[in-house]
């Protein structure tokens, strides 16, 4: 088991034969995913070559339309490389054509496009992951994004994060455990899944024992987080909160990670996920320690 | 990015929000010169900053002597940290009454919400604190937005007064249009005013645009203020990075934002045991990390007097290592002489065995190659204090 993501599903990627389609298609099918094929409108009826895990030659179909590959393949699930200008049709495309996930992986999508596509969400039976986000893996099983499927194995740590690199740089730490699912969510101020999605997921999720969630500066995810953990998670929660130095009113990089008056600091999350019971670390080190002990009392 | 008043005042009569335009003034003649033509006037500091009226930025001008004065008091003046480079001359308004009215991006909801009080003005944040149920908050769909019926919707729920809704209403309609279609994630007016003969105006603005949006939107780049901007942080912007100045003395080059944050933590804890050195700043160079963009942002971080250190922390995702070390060996090469201070570097991820090897045959002798991120955060803390 896992979440949003395993071997079953059925990837079909939007944007394959653009230049990060086509390099993270190739990690996809090398991470063991079966990617089925792929969107653009331009191209349909072409199709575009690549090897999958076992190294044989596979030649996937481009589409049309996110409908027209999900017709032809039974795909479940769609990650979008398409240029920010286009994105919002893009998910609104695969909305539309009832893909049960769609990640979003484009960086600089203005955030009323994403608010538009989160409402229009509603009542849908589409979960969206992103945007600005590293994706979803689901370790031995599948890649739907561009996390490093080399770094971790599987195993029963689930992990949430905001941050990329944060993502890996914790996959790294406790790569002798290992993931049931590794999601990042995104820094963007509004996201489709939230860390409150992703730790009832794997609340719900028989093969997570434990769970590391990595917020940062900016908002109030991660204090509505520790109100839902305290309500809600009987699994172990460790979590990291980046930014604790970061100057008050700087942006600094993600636009969610913006810092402003007393509230959505790192020290005031970090307060908040205390008081929930959660183990909150200093620096990703001091995180992956109290995830170990936590394992190594089981 | 925040807009200053007067440029969030240009927006707001672009899209018919009722404003009275002012004089913009950068010398204290010009806002005399403004003052002679518009009679009493309010002298109003033009920063990116909220406060500006108990900072002392905002005096009333009954003659153009008075303008000249305290414009030559209110430029130059900091207000929290940012230098007033100009002011804006506007003329005083009679003011019966003040209002409140934002529309903004409510991210816990993921929609917007129209905050609006008929008890409102300056003191809007007391007022919200004191009387929460005289501030209306009011949810906006993002897929249906604000027409004429939610504007009436929003105008009788903050309860304007009777004589000013049809007017109230436009101003809505307005606002929202500023809002949607200039891709805002705040708008705010505060105060909107009644003023003699029931007349309703936005005596202030305050608007953040969405950068990511930028594309859309050609006019934008002009509301850009070079004026304030840190020189080095402006170097870094020309060659696209992201960049933010600080006051320590370790250079910090990350890859990824939540990392790169997570490294400004991890400095300043080991600079606790090193004289209490703090970072010098905070650059993502993002998952590319080629030899350019390592030369560009090492150029950016040894150009800063303050820096005595640099840490170069990067896990190699989809960038292997070996393009990383490489771009540090090429960036050093590229910089030659420039280059003068120690850098600590710490690789993980995607082939890093091959990445600390080309380090480690360079041999270079301003570089040092630590495993972990906190041993490589101690030595660079412990050389950034040992070069002061």
């Amino acid at each position: 088991m896992s979440i949003y993501l395993n071997s079953e599903s059925k990837v079909i990627v939007q944007g394959i034969t653009g230049g990060e389609g086509t390099k993270h298609t190739a990690l996809m099918l090398k991470a063991g995913t079966q990617v089925v094929g792929g969107v653009n409108a331009r191209k349909a009826g072409t199709t575009v070559s690549h090897t999958d895990a076992s190294g044989a030659a596979v030649e996937l179909p481009v589409f049309g339309s996110v409908k027209e590959a999900m017709e032809a393949t039974g795909a479940d699930v769609s990650v979008a490389f398409v240029p920010p200008a286009f994105t919002k049709d893009a998910c609104l495309e695969a909305i539309d054509a009832g893909i049960g996930l769609l990640v979003v992986i484009t960086e600089g999508v203005p955030v009323q496009d994403t608010a538009e596509v989160f409402a229009y969400l509603e009542g849908k039976s589409t979960r969206m992951i992103g945007p600005n986000c590293p994706g979803i893996i689901t370790p031995g099983e599948a890649l739907a994004g561009i996390t490093p499927a080399t770094i971790a194995g599987k195993g029963p740590v689930g992990l949430v994060s905001k941050s990329g690199t944060l993502t890996y740089q914790m996959m790294f730490e406790l790569r002798d455990f290992g993931f049931s699912t590794a999601i990042g969510i995104g820094g963007d101020p509004v996201i489709g899944t939230t860390h409150i999605d992703a730790l009832a997921a794997f609340e719900a999720d028989p093969d997570t024992e434990a769970i590391v969630m990595i917020g940062e500066i900016g908002g109030d995810a991660e204090e509505r987080a520790a109100d839902y953990i305290k309500a809600n998670v009987t699994k172990p929660v460790v979590g990291y909160v980046a930014g604790f130095t970061a100057p008050e009113g700087k942006t600094m990089g993600h636009a969610g990670a913006i810092v402003s008056g007393s509230s959505g600091t790192a020290q005031a999350k970090k307060e908040a996920l205390e008081a929930a019971g959660v183990k909150v670390g200093k620096t990703p080190s001091e995180t992956a320690r109290l995830m170990r002990e936590i394992l190594q009392a089981r | 990015m925040d807009l200053m008043e007067y440029q969030a005042k240009e927006l707001f009569a672009a899209h018919g929000v009722p404003v009275t335009a002012g004089v913009v003034a950068t010398t204290p003649e010009e806002a005399r010169a403004a003052a002679e033509q518009l009679g009493v006037v309010v002298v109003k500091a033009q920063v990116k900053a909220g406060g500006r009226g108990k900072a002392g930025g905002v005096k009333l001008a009954r003659t153009p002597e008075e303008a000249e004065q305290h414009a030559s008091a209110i430029l130059g003046m900091e207000i929290k940290g940012l230098t007033v480079h100009r002011v804006l001359i506007a003329p005083a308004a009679s003011i019966e009454e003040e209002y409140y009215f934002s529309f903004l991006l409510d991210r816990a909801n993921r929609r917007y919400l129209c905050i609006a009080s008929v008890e409102g003005g300056v003191e809007i944040e007391e007022v919200a604190q004191t009387n929460p149920d005289a501030v209306k908050q009011i949810p906006i769909d993002p897929g249906t937005g604000v027409d004429e019926a939610k504007a009436r919707e929003i105008v009788a729920e903050a309860a304007f007064p009777e004589a000013l809704r049809d007017q109230a209403v436009q101003t809505v309609l307005a606002l929202w249009q500023v809002f949607v279609s200039e891709d805002a994630t705040l708008v705010e007016v505060n105060p909107l005013a009644r003023l003699a003969g029931d007349k309703l105006e936005a005596l202030d603005g305050k608007v953040s645009l969405d950068d990511n949006a930028d594309f859309r939107h050609e006019t934008h780049a002009q509301f850009e203020d070079e004026s304030s901007a840190d020189p080095l942080e402006a170097k870094a912007k020309e060659k696209g990075l992201n960049y933010v100045k600080l006051d320590g003395s370790v250079g910090i080059i990350g890859n990824g934002a939540g990392l790169v944050m997570s490294t400004l933590d991890v400095v300043a804890y080991a600079g606790e045991a090193h004289g209490g050195v703090t970072p010098a700043n905070f650059l993502d160079i993002g998952g590319g990390a080629s030899a350019q963009v390592m030369a560009d942002g090492l150029d950016v971080i040894l150009n800063d007097a303050q820096v005595k250190s640099v840490f170069v922390n990067v896990f190699g995702g989809i960038t292997s290592c070996d393009a990383v070390a490489n771009g540090i060996v090429g960036a050093l090469d590229i910089l030659g002489d420039d280059a003068t201070k120690p850098l600590v570097v710490r690789l993980d991820g995607n082939n890093v065995d091959e990445g600390r090897r080309i380090l480690d045959e360079r041999n270079h002798p301003l570089v040092t190659l630590v495993d972990t991120m906190d041993g490589a955060a101690d030595k660079a803390a412990e050389l950034a204090h040992a070069a002061k």
